[in-house]
């Protein structure tokens, strides 16, 4: 079972405390964009096939959101961190990048 | 090849069964093709069938990194329906479904389709709207379905709990065409017939690299070597947005695990499949005696062919509450397939950004019954370039323009 430590109250909880929000760090497009962004924002997803960053709701605890960065293929987590981000922590991609050297970066 | 049949047993039967040839070739990769496919499941297998028997396109690889038939179409429940909502989803499923029916004789392979019927329960008052809303669609759609009262989903399935501490049944959609299938000998009988029309099925061969130039494919990179082709066709389900990446172009998709669960072998007791969405749980029996029992997906994306542990927890609190004679039943297998889930639940068969690249994915939680279909449209795809016929709606471009097939309600919970 997944274990995440939500940031927001320190609590280290299991999946089922929890809601999935899906891929973080999303650009968000309103009125005035153009078709292509807004598809963007909305449906085009990495999904990658290894290191992930995400967006989860600490529901059955404090219910206040937060990112996770996490492997999808061994779901090994790499740590979490507050959503008010607009890129993950500096140390944490550090971490993950002596982790795993094959990764390609938080950019790609 | 030689043709199966009953003489061929009794032929065989006389020599020990020592005459039986290969079922499919083993050959080694080719350097060039007219068309690669890759993915050997069931999808891929039936697009590069359909290539070679409707437009005589015979000179094909279809890649593939595990074995054929590995991936889902040897994890999923096995069910066969085509109750959907919207019209492109009931044309393509409804195809799939009557390819379904002449497969065996069209393959010279038994599949053991059995059309035993599909009942999917009403447990609130708003299911019970949406599936009378489904049976007209359907009725309009040429597609048999029919919305039945609870004494008859009690008569044809008798063990069935019909007041639920929580959610009674209240009624079911009916397709009495719907069914099962033996899901291996899908893969196997496609592979055999692609072999015989001079394919190459290569297994263990894992692509690394898509190679283009100029905007158009040309060919692709993998472990037992380079090939090179003008026309490829990506079929890989959970793993097309890793493929996709190698083509230079994004997905509108996320994959994530969907579990299933098989119980030891028990006397025949259920001849219908069972889904009840509501409490999330269904059911059916396999020819060996297990119950076969589909799970949920997990929330979040994942690559692991497994999923959490309090899925199952659910889904078998969901049976014991639909079919209380279950809860004495030891499990005897539990695993877990990667799916890949579009926004409105749809397909995908389309062509990408990359010119002479094709992609077959996004079938979700519920593609084995869509094989025969997928691979007839896909086949079409692949052949004229052109987006038309069964696949016409089901463009990449319908996220762009708004243009969904919403299925949500149809595939979005159970299969």
């Amino acid at each position: 079972m997944l274990h995440l430590t939500c940031p927001n109250c320190g609590q280290m909880v299991d999946e089922t405390d929890l809601h999935a929000g899906g891929q973080a760090h999303i650009t968000r497009h309103g009125a005035g964009a153009s078709d292509a962004d807004f598809e963007d924002y909305l449906f085009m997803r990495k999904n990658p096939k290894g290191v992930h960053f995400e967006r989860w709701r600490h529901v059955y605890g404090c219910g206040k959101w937060f990112h996770a960065a996490r492997c999808t293929t061994t779901l090994q987590v790499f740590g979490t961190y507050s959503a008010q981000t607009l890129t993950p922590p500096k140390p944490l991609i550090t971490k993950i990048k002596k982790l795993r050297p094959e990764w390609e970066g938080f950019e790609k | 090849m030689k043709r199966y049949s009953a003489f061929a047993i009794a032929k065989n039967a006389v020599n020990y069964h020592r005459g039986w040839e290969r079922a499919w070739a083993k050959p080694e990769p080719k350097p060039e093709y007219d068309a690669i496919i890759i993915g050997a499941g069931g999808h891929g297998l039936a697009t590069a069938y359909y290539l070679g028997k409707n437009y005589g396109i015979t000179n094909v690889a279809i890649v593939e990194k595990g074995w054929l038939g590995g991936g889902n179409t040897g994890r999923n429940t096995t069910i066969i329906r085509s109750n959907y909502l919207q019209d492109p989803s009931a044309a393509i499923y409804e195809k799939a479904r009557s390819l379904y029916e002449t497969m065996s004789q069209d393959l010279n392979y038994n599949v053991m389709f059995s059309p035993r019927g599909v009942m999917m329960l009403a447990q609130t008052e708003h299911e019970v709207r949406g599936y009378q809303r489904t049976a007209h669609a359907n009725a309009l759609q040429g597609v048999e379905t029919k919305f039945i009262s609870p004494q008859r989903v009690k008569q044809l399935c008798p063990i069935i709990e019909l007041s639920g501490p929580r959610f009674p049944v209240l009624g079911a959609l009916w397709q009495p065409r719907g069914g099962t299938a033996r899901h291996d000998a899908v893969a196997w009988g496609y592979a055999r017939a692609c072999s015989d029309m001079g394919m190459d099925v290569i297994q263990q061969c894992e692509v690394t690299g898509i190679t283009q130039s100029g905007g158009q494919v040309t060919g692709i990179e993998t472990t037992k070597g380079v090939m090179k082709t003008k026309k490829l066709g990506i079929v890989v389900a959970g793993n097309s947005g890793h493929l996709a990446d190698m083509g230079g172009f994004r997905l509108p998709l996320e994959s994530v695990s969907l579990q299933a669960l098989v119980s030891e072998p028990v006397k025949p007791c259920m001849d219908v499949v069972v889904m009840a969405n509501t409490v999330h749980g269904y059911m059916s029996q396999s020819d060996k005696g297990e119950m076969v029992i589909g799970g949920g997906t997990d929330g979040f994306n994942s690559y692991t062919q497994r999923g959490s542990f309090h899925h199952l927890e659910e889904t078998v609190r969901a049976l014991i509450e639909t079919f209380p004679m279950v809860s004495r039943l030891k499990m005897l297998r539990h695993w877990g397939g990667i799916v890949d889930v579009t926004g409105d639940r749809s397909p995908i068969i389309s062509k990408t950004p990359l010119g002479g690249c094709f992609i077959n994915c996004g079938w979700g939680t519920g593609g084995f019954k869509a094989i025969p279909g997928s691979g007839w449209a896909m086949a079409e795809l692949m052949s004229t370039g052109e987006t038309q016929g069964l696949a016409a709606e089901f463009g990449l471009n319908r996220f762009q323009e708004g243009r969904f097939i919403d299925e949500s309600v149809a595939a979005g919970v159970a299969h």
